[in-house]
């Protein structure tokens, strides 16, 4: 696999929200508006990233049967420091994230990609893959912001275009659903359209 | 009163999954059959009642320690450690029950549920109108979320045994149409949200 297709997998073929349907809790919770969804996207970005090269870097030392508890406890602590981090500096992001911030620990995204190709890569690719999962979750989880933020409140990125009020249901829980369901279906297609021709 | 309105309210007004996006990941992923749903959360309101009455205490210590920031790697630990004993012990003790959970147990280290529910109790900022958890309320509270967990997962579960039946556009079967209806199931329970006026 050359290095191109490394980080541009995650972008769309193995996009991590709409293909591989992993680390759906902060996608649906926080897309409540565009910047949110960048936000978290963001966070998880920093995070995949620096586990990914710290495991690969700890591969050799890790043992086997204890290397769960050990991503763990790597990808935990680059969490707390994340979560520092934004208490400091982007106080009010952190707040509107709130209880999404510490679960990154639990995103499967960051753990599955630990198992599935930190533990076997070099550290370089590592970074690599980890940068394109993760761009690839921020990019759906803007789009599902901007989607949900234009109906649900006439506005992208609090640009407000309409006023009034927009359809609140897209800001609350069965909006995310919805619209998450139609961009996976819509993604899926994308795919086959893409990769029928390259055939 | 109090514990009646933390139940109410975690079962059907502030549900887990339909109303926080807690636990999505197993919510799509194991919910094919009643019987699997059933299992899983069963295993999950076992490990989370548990969890949650320990990080509890623990929350205290670190507050004592004034190093409240480690409560992320601090609670992730324990719950993995608890998932592994809890595991052993059932092997042990019950093994009919230990078969029928199966692969579900060490699934629920990464059940973000847990996790979620056990830093919602000690921050105050979640609790309804101040009120404080006592170590009853925690566990009252717990025990309320995965009684809502096990609910969306089972009726969610039986939407989908009968959409294997129905027929649906090649493009929106599986994932697809699995959030769809969980949005129309969102919207379902947003009408308990005027449960509380009602009653006043």
């Amino acid at each position: 696999m050359n290095k191109l297709s490394i980080f541009t997998k995650g972008l769309l073929k193995e996009n991590p929200a709409l293909v591989l349907i992993l680390g759906m809790c902060p996608t649906l919770g926080v897309t409540t508006s565009a910047i949110n969804g960048l936000g978290v996207g963001l966070a998880t970005t920093f995070v995949v990233v620096l586990s990914n090269m710290i495991i690969s870097m700890l591969k050799k030392l890790i043992p086997d049967n204890v290397h769960i508890p050990a991503y763990i406890v790597v990808i935990a602590s680059l969490v707390t420091i994340l979560q520092q981090l934004m208490a400091a500096y982007l106080p009010s992001l952190n707040e509107s994230l709130g209880l999404f911030i510490p679960l990154i620990v639990v995103n499967c995204i960051v753990l599955g990609r630990a198992e599935a190709f930190a533990s076997k890569n070099n550290v370089a690719d590592s970074a690599l893959d980890g940068l394109g999962m993760g761009l690839g979750f921020t990019i759906a989880l803007t789009i599902l912001g901007a989607i949900r933020e234009v109906l649900g409140a006439g506005s992208i990125f609090d640009l407000k275009f309409y006023d009034g009020d927009g359809i609140i249901g897209f800001i609350l829980a069965p909006g995310a659903f919805l619209v998450l369901g139609y961009l996976v279906a819509g993604c899926r297609r994308l795919i086959n359209k893409i990769y029928k021709k390259e055939e | 009163m109090e514990y009646v309105l933390i139940i109410i309210t975690a079962i059907f007004v502030n549900n887990v999954v339909l109303s926080q996006f807690l636990g999505i990941c197993p919510f799509v992923g194991v919910s094919n059959k009643v019987s699997t749903a059933v299992g899983m959360s069963g295993a999950v309101a076992f490990v989370m009642v548990i969890a949650t009455l320990v990080t509890y205490f623990l929350q205290k210590l670190l507050e004592s320690f004034g190093i409240e920031f480690m409560q992320t790697i601090t609670f992730i630990l324990v719950i993995a450690s608890l998932v592994q004993i809890v595991e052993i012990v059932l092997k042990k003790v019950s093994p009919a029950l230990y078969q029928s959970l199966g692969i579900f147990l060490p699934l629920i280290t990464t059940n973000c549920t847990v996790l979620g529910v056990a830093i919602k109790v000690t921050e105050a900022s979640y609790a309804p109108d101040g009120f404080e958890y006592g170590a009853l309320g925690a566990a009252v509270y717990a025990l309320a979320n995965a009684i809502g967990y096990g609910l969306a997962l089972t009726i969610f579960a039986g939407l989908r045994e009968q959409m294997e039946l129905s027929d649906i556009p090649k493009g929106m079967k599986g994932v697809p149409i699995a959030f769809i209806t969980a949005g129309i199931l969102a919207m379902a329970f947003m009408g308990f949200a005027g449960l509380f006026q009602a009653a006043e």
